[in-house]
Formats: structure tokens, sequence, C-alpha cells
């Protein structure tokens, strides 16, 4: 046992490694440098065994640190990035994108830019083959500054355009950095996962060059392909582009309906619910009394008076057709435990006739429907705007007078 | 002058040396191939290890070094160590003769020197770093892999390949290479009988020399003072001249990277006495540093307990007659009696007594605390009584101060020096450029650290804590008296507290697990395990170990009491 407690080169590392962590945590800068240094000599001993080494440590721990102290500077920031790199030729190009972050967190455009490049023809053996993940990474950022740099000289054009100047070289710079993103941002977003900033820019220069088709089948494989992972977002750039190029409302639905899938609460939920209502067929109408009562299941929803007025307004169409109650009574029967406390206590009636009296209009409306005039929200908000004299409530009073026994129907 | 061999033509034995370094004989002028090699002076009096080797030496090599066998390594490292300890106030004695003398002894039981037939005598095939590519085909060449995986199982030698990046890496047909001649057979051949030597085992020769001077110093000081950076141990091969070039497995075994523990250090020396046949040492009287009486005063300052406490102390070495020269004296090779370790064993006496005065039970002790302070209120005359409350407030705190800074300490070390080690030629750029990257990142990162970096040592001190009577604030417990816990019986004072609590009922058999107890800090009283860190703190060793050395004494002190059925032992725990 006495061998457990023998202080050798290992363990003291490990305590000063504990040491920087402590400090780290606490945001004591000063303290994690000053005990930096004496970890760093790990680096002349062999940790080939264990799992994270100690130059990979003190890439991170040195960046984190160089990060947050009041005294560094981007200067000392590089010097210690270039040692790095030269550190560990296994995360060579890691360490490259990772730089290639900061910079561009900094502001330093050019430079990412330079330190992207650079890396890009680097070649060391196998390595090269072994770190393709992180190459492919590299230049698809590069591809997306060439995509930043093509943009800017396209703003410069259309001003030029604008004052009747025209600018060839500018006009050629434009296209070289075209065709340099366009490469590389084609090759990211055919690997499987997320790349929702390459995939916009891509799409943004195709549309730009009128290769409509091209940019159609992009989204069509981000958001449809099933090697990729599900991702809303993929399904909300391809239903702005068939918006942007007035596709029928058809495939718009169509685009839409995976992300109501997807995300429920989705702010183009009222979008898609307000082509649905329209809709001639029975089955997407509904489908989009569907789509509101779900979104209106999420908190973030409960003020939103445009989704309510959806709602109202769809709950208003099937009272009078007296058609279809049946769907009513079914999106009902899971909500009807706890909408009421949810969205119609007096409570929220006091604050919603205090805040906003359109809210509270169109959700007095939909729970005069459900829960019957004597409900707690409707009578207080029908009371309140008989007594100010506002004439919709009026007659909303009378609606819901008239259809009162709608709400036994449907419980 | 040392050489014994007799001549082969007249067989006399009376040689000269001849202009070209060789041996001739006096009567009959016969020259002999063998030469003689001078090594660079260790020690100040005439003492020269010679060491005969085959004609093929050069003096001087291509890169400026010279050849040298590791003991000569060793005993500039053991130079070095005995002038820090000189400069530290040890007597000359030590490293003039003692030290020395102790040296040679070893050197000519372990066949190195001083003898016939010097060991290193068989190292000529392996001694220069011939790259040979057909390693295999010679049966007696170790693979470099099979040298650095023997010495794993040795506990002294550090086992990291570090020097050499990975074994994986290390092809079949390098070298095995060492700086010194005989490096890679030292690690090789098993020499267990032999005592081969270690850097940890020059602790143990210092240590050894110290104590049969008697000098004023424990074992845990001489310890201390080498982590504290006093007495050269890490990286001591700096201070070996340019032309011994350490390289190879030269590495393994100068350099260290752990420090020496207690037990491995005090282990060692009684088996190097055995193995050099040493007499019974200087007698341990009750006039030395190192007797129980005396260290206890000096720990019981240190611990800023009263010196009425001295009183208790004495009697419980008399009682159980630890303080007699047969029992404390060192008597090599005797297996029957267990060794003393001083420190440890006037520690522990100490903490026998507070158990006596005090019981420490995490209860009885703050009682009698409160009886003290109120007893305080009417004490007019004479010093303060002693409060156990108000020590341990004291202590505490500074212990905790105290130990906070050495536990910061130790994650600061640093083990690597400005002289760079390589395993073989081929690594010495890597490892240049490594040890660039690390002074430049020290830099860089050491001006972000602020202002902080101290980086002088310690100034080496024989007491790490001390109190001074001149602090107004009272924090000083050496005149505090003991009246306010003792009570007066038939004209004596005796302690009121009638218990007693044994650590533990029965020993353990040393022989066959190393300890006399085993201790587990959850199964004794807080009181008692705050005692324990006290003085495991000042001591630098494991609370266990004092714990022990308690369960020793206690049933020396109470052996009768054990022997019979325990009547009266409340609280017995195992």
């Amino acid at each position: 046992s006495s061998r457990e407690h023998k202080l050798n080169f290992k363990k003291s590392k490990e305590v000063c490694l504990s040491y920087i962590q402590d400090a780290m945590l606490q945001k004591q800068w000063k303290r994690a440098a000053e005990f930096l240094t004496f970890y760093v000599e790990s680096l002349e001993k062999d940790f080939s065994t264990e799992y994270m080494g100690p130059s990979e440590m003190i890439w991170r721990i040195g960046t984190e640190i160089l990060c947050h102290h009041s005294h560094s500077s981007m200067k000392e920031f590089n010097s210690f990035i270039e040692q790095m790199k030269t550190l560990g030729v296994k995360r060579y190009l890691k360490v490259c994108l990772e730089h290639a972050f900061h910079l561009l967190c900094n502001g330093l455009i050019d430079e990412a830019y330079q330190n992207l490049s650079l890396a890009e023809s680097w070649r060391f053996g196998e390595q090269t083959v072994l770190q393709d993940k992180e190459m492919k990474l590299i230049r698809a950022y590069r591809g997306l500054l060439d995509y930043y740099s093509w943009s800017k000289q396209k703003n410069i054009l259309l001003e030029h355009g604008r004052e009747g100047f025209e600018d060839l070289s500018v006009e050629q710079e434009m296209h070289s950095c075209f065709r340099k993103a366009a490469v590389n941002l084609k090759e990211i977003i055919k690997i499987p996962g997320v790349w929702d900033l390459f995939v916009k820019c891509y799409v943004d220069l195709l549309e730009f060059y009128g290769d409509h088709n091209e940019a159609r089948q992009v989204l069509n494989e981000y958001a449809y392909n099933s090697k990729f992972p599900a991702n809303p977002n993929a399904h909300v750039y391809l239903y702005q582009f068939l918006k942007r190029h007035g596709e029928p409302k058809k495939s718009l639905m169509s685009a839409l309906k995976i992300l109501h899938d997807i995300v429920p609460s989705h702010e183009l939920m009222i979008d898609f619910n307000t082509m649905l209502q329209k809709s001639k067929k029975r089955k997407k109408r509904r489908l989009g009394l569907e789509v509101i009562f779900a979104a209106l299941d999420y908190a973030g929803w409960k003020e939103n008076v445009k989704a309510w007025n959806c709602l109202a307004r769809q709950v208003k169409q099937i009272v009078i057709s007296e058609k279809h109650l049946d769907w009513i009574k079914q999106e009902w029967n899971s909500r009807k435990d706890w909408w009421p406390a949810f969205h119609f206590s007096r409570y929220l009636a006091k604050q919603n006739w205090q805040e906003n009296e359109s809210l509270s209009y169109e959700k007095a409306l939909v729970a005069g429907i459900l829960l019957g005039r004597d409900c707690k929200y409707f009578k207080y908000i029908s009371h309140q705007g008989c007594k100010a004299q506002m004439k919709r409530f009026r007659i909303l009073k009378k609606f819901v007078n008239k259809h009162n026994l709608v709400y036994l129907r449907i419980s | 002058r040392d050489f014994n061999e007799r001549c082969a033509q007249c067989s006399e034995v009376n040689w000269g040396l001849t202009d070209g370094g060789r041996f001739y004989c006096r009567s009959c002028h016969n020259v002999t191939e063998r030469t003689r090699e001078v090594v660079n002076t260790d020690f100040v009096s005439n003492t020269r290890i010679q060491t005969i080797s085959k004609d093929l030496r050069k003096q001087e090599k291509n890169d400026g070094g010279c050849e040298w066998y590791v003991c000569e390594g060793f005993q500039l490292v053991l130079k070095k160590q005995a002038e820090a300890l000189e400069a530290l106030g040890v007597s000359p004695q030590m490293k003039d003769e003692i030290l020395c003398n102790f040296w040679r002894l070893y050197l000519q039981k372990s066949k190195q020197a001083y003898c016939n037939r010097p060991a290193g005598e068989t190292v000529k095939a392996l001694s220069v770093c011939d790259s040979s590519t057909d390693v295999d085909s010679e049966p007696e060449r170790p693979s470099l892999l099979h040298l650095l995986s023997l010495s794993e199982s040795e506990g002294d030698l550090q086992t990291d390949c570090s020097f050499a990046s990975s074994t994986s890496k290390i092809s079949e047909s390098t070298s095995v290479c060492s700086g010194s001649v005989d490096g890679s057979m030292y690690l090789m051949k098993n020499q267990k009988e032999k005592l081969r030597m270690t850097m940890p085992m020059t602790l143990s020769f210092c240590y050894m020399a110290l104590l049969w001077l008697r000098e004023p110093m424990t074992l845990s000081d001489l310890l201390r003072f080498v982590v504290e950076g006093h007495i050269p141990y890490l990286n001591v091969f700096q201070h070996f001249p340019e032309k011994m070039k350490l390289c190879g497995l030269d590495l393994k075994i100068f350099c260290v990277e752990s420090w020496p523990v207690y037990e491995e250090v005090y282990n060692k020396m009684l088996e190097l006495a055995a193995f050099l046949d040493l007499p019974r040492f200087p007698d341990i009287t009750d006039s030395c540093f190192l007797h129980p009486d005396m260290l206890c005063m000096k720990y019981l300052m240190e611990a800023n307990l009263p010196d009425e406490l001295h009183n208790w102390t004495c009697r419980v070495v008399k009682k159980i007659r630890i303080g007699e020269a047969d029992f404390l004296t060192l008597v090599p090779g005797n297996k029957s009696t267990r060794k003393v370790k001083y420190d440890v064993l006037a520690v522990a006496v100490i903490v026998v007594v507070l158990k006596l005065l005090f019981l420490l039970d995490d209860h009885y002790e703050w009682l009698l605390s409160d009886f003290a302070e109120e007893r305080n209120k009417n004490n007019k005359e004479g010093g303060p009584y002693f409060e156990f409350k108000k020590w341990y407030k004291v202590i505490k705190c500074s212990l905790d101060v105290e130990q906070k800074k050495l536990d910061e300490e130790r994650a600061k070390y640093l083990w690597r020096c400005e002289k760079p080690l390589f395993y073989s030629a081929q690594k010495k750029s890597k490892v240049l450029k490594r040890r660039q990257i690390v002074v430049n990142l020290q830099n860089q990162f050491g001006k972000l650290s602020g202002s902080v970096r101290p980086a002088e040592k310690p100034n080496p001190s024989s007491f790490q804590l001390s109190w001074s009577e001149e602090n107004t604030d009272g924090s000083c417990f050496h005149g505090h008296s003991l009246k306010g816990i003792l009570q007066e019986k038939c004209g004596l004072l005796t302690a009121m507290n009638p218990d007693y609590w044994l650590c533990t009922v029965k020993l353990c058999t040393e022989k066959l697990c190393g300890h006399l107890a085993h201790y587990r800090e959850v199964e004794f009283p807080q009181s008692y395990h705050f005692v324990l860190r006290l003085f495991s703190f000042l001591l630098r060793i494991q609370p266990s170990y004092i714990h022990d050395e308690v369960c020793a004494i206690e049933h020396k002190l109470f052996n009768k009491k054990l022997c019979k059925k325990p009547k009266y032992n409340i609280g017995l725990r195992k």
C-alpha cells in the first residue's frame, strides 16, 4: 500500500490537471494559466496509453485560457495554435479547423480563409486519408467563405448596376467565387448530416444562376433522403423554395405535412392551416383542424392571436354548417381534461382581457363553443366585452347562445 | 596499488604504471595489456576506484565523452548529497569518512571494485554503441524490450518508456545502448544477492551514515529536504561532468520520476546494513537527538502542545523501556528485534499520551476541555490551563493552510530539467524539439499567470510549524499547564481520564502482511484521526504508519492487562 501513495510524475500531473480544471470552472484564468505552466512538461513524457494525451489537453485548455484571459491577444493565440499544430499530426486538420472557427468568431475572415486554404493543401501520407472527414469540412467551410465573397461581389455589382456602372472585373471575380463555392458546397451536402447553412447558400447560388432544377433536386434530397437525419429546417427550406417559385398548393402542402409531423409547433403551421382550411378536399380540412389544435397544445402559442383566429374560424365554420361536429369531438376528446385549465381559466380570462382584447375575443369564441356559455372564460370575456359596449362581443354572445348545446354533443 | 593480480611471469604482486597507463610488473618488467582507468575524483580522501578493462578502451570517444561505469555515477551522486548535507550542518566527518567508507565497503561486497575479479570485466561485449544488425544471432545479448520490461519488477526504477516514446516503436535492430559502460548489464542480471544500487538507495546510504554519526536528522527530515530540493536527487545527473554522457538505459538507472517513500528507504537501509556486515551501530543514549525523550520534545513543540506533556512522554518511554540503548540502537542483521523508526516512535508516544490524558473518543476530550475552561476562569496565578478545544482550533486552522500549500506544491512539481535526456541519438532531435515547445509554452502561460512566481525553495528548517510565546493572541500553548485536566490523588497529579481504548486488540504479524494493524479512518474517532493527520503531515508519511507504532506501544504498555482478561478497557476497538 505504500506504493499507492508514491508521488510520481503521472500522479502529480493528474493532480495538476485537477487544479487547472477547478480554476477554469471558477473562471480564474490567471490561476489556470499558472498551473498549466507546470503541466506542460507532460509533453516530454509518454502518455500513449491514456485516452486523451497531454498534447490534446494542452491544446484545449490553452485555447480556453487564451480565449478568456484578459491579457491575451489574437497574436498570442495564433502563435499558440501554430505550436499546437506541430504537436500532433493526427490532430492537425482538426486544430486547423478550430483555429479557423476562432478566427471567424473574431471577425478575421481573411485570415480564416488563408488558414483553410493552407490546411487544404496539407498532405501527410496515410494521415491525409485518415483525416478525410476533417479535410471535407475544411473544404466545405472554405466554400462557405467563397460564397460570402461571392455575395459581397454580387452586392457591389447590384450597386454599380443601379448607378449605371458596369464592372467587368468584379463580375469575373464573382463568377470565380461562385465556381469555387459551388464545388465545395455541393460536395459536403452529399454526406448525410445537418448542413443547413451550406444548403441555403448553395441553393442561393443556384437560384441566382437560374439552375432551378438543380436547386429543387438538392432540396428534395436534403428533405427526403432517409439517410439524412430528420431535420425540420430541410422542409422549411423546401417549402420556401416552392413558394418562391409559385408551385401549386398541393406540393406546398405536402412539404408542410412532414413538418407538422416533426414539429407540430412550428410557426408555419398557421400557413399550413390556412391553406388546408380553404381546401376543397374534406381530408385536407380535417387535417387543418388537427394541425391547429396540435399547435395550440404548446405553451409558446398560448397568446398567438392568429392561431386562435384560425381555430375560431374553423370551429365557427363547422358549427354553422352543422357538419363534421365529430371532427371537433375527436380533437377535443384528448384535450378536454387539460385545455380548460391551460387556456380557459378565469385568471387567464382576466389577463387576456387586460392585455390583448383581440386574443380574448378569439379565445372566447372557442371556449364558448367547446365548453358552453356558462364556462368561466366565456362568461367573463363576454361580460366585459358587452359592458364595454363592443359590437362584436355582442354578436359573439349571440352566436354562442345560439349554438349553446354544441358543447354537450362534443364532450 | 590496488591491483592484486599476480604477475603472469614472476607471480609477484608489485605493479607500477607505464606512461601509456598500462600496468607493468616492477619485478620483472612484464607489461600487461591491462590499463588502469582513473575515474574522476569524487571524494576528498585518497581513495579512488579503479576498474580494470580490456585493451580496446579509448580514453576519449568521438563526441567528447569518456567511458564510465554506473557505480562511478552513483559515487558522484553520493558525493553531491554528502556535500549538500554538510551545507545543512551535518558534520564533515560524514562526507569525508563515514559515507565513503560505507561506499567502498559496498563496492567491495558487490564485487564492483576493490577485489580480485571485478564484475565489470565481462562487460566488453556490450559496452559501446555499436550498431549491429544481427543482434539476434547473439543469444546472450538482451533485446531492448527485454531490458525495459525487466525493470518492471523493480519497484524503485521507473519503468516508463517515455524516453523511448513507446516500446512498440523500438525495432529489434536498435542496439542496446547506454552511455555508461555497464548500463545495460546493470539492469539485466539478477543482482538481488549483490544488492544492486538504485537512486532511492543513495538516500539509504545517506541515512545510514547519519545514523552512524547520530546526527540530529531523522529520516523524515532527510526525505523532506530531498523533496524540498536541498539535497540533490531529482535530476541529479545534471551535476555529472560533461564527459559522462547519459543515454539509453542509464536513464532508467539515474532518472527518477517519483519521490522516495519512507518505508522503502528505511527497509533498504536495513538491508544494506546487513549486506555490509556492519557491526552494532553507535549507541543511542538519552543525550542523543534521536532518543525518544529528545524527539518527543521537538515534536511537542512543533505540535504546539504544552511542555508539561514531556513529563508524560518520558514516563511512557520509561515504562515500556523504549529509552534503553539496547532497544534503540541498530544491530544490523539481527532479525529478531523490531527495528526502530525514531521519528515515528516519538510521534506515536505523543499520540498515546494524548489518548491517556484526553481519551480522544470524540466525546471526553471536549468535556474535559469545557471543564478546563471553567477552571480557567478562576485561575488567576500561573499560566492558563490547557484547553483542548482552543488548541484544536488553532492547529486545525494552521494545518489546513499548510496542507493546502503542500498539495498545491505537489501539483506544481517539475520533473524535467534543462538538461535533456535522449534514449538514443535518433531520438535526440525529437526530444530537443519537444523541450523547446515546452519552454515556449511555459513562457507564454507564465506571463499570463500574473505576478505570482516565487521559484525559491523554502529555507531548510527542522521545524515546519513554529509557535512563539510572544504572540499575544494566545495561539502558543507551550507554556500552558495541564493542571486543568489533572487531579490530585495521594499527593500526585494523575489524569482525570480513567479510561483508555486500544487501537487494536490483536496485533497482526508484521512479517506476513507488512503491518501491525490496518488503519481505516472511518473506524476511529475523528479526534484520533486529527492527531494522526497532524503528525502525518509533519513527518510526510501515511497516518497508518503512525497508527502501527501506536498499536505497538499500546501493547507494550498494557501488556499485563492484555494477558489477563481485560476488565476495564471500555470501548475496545479493532
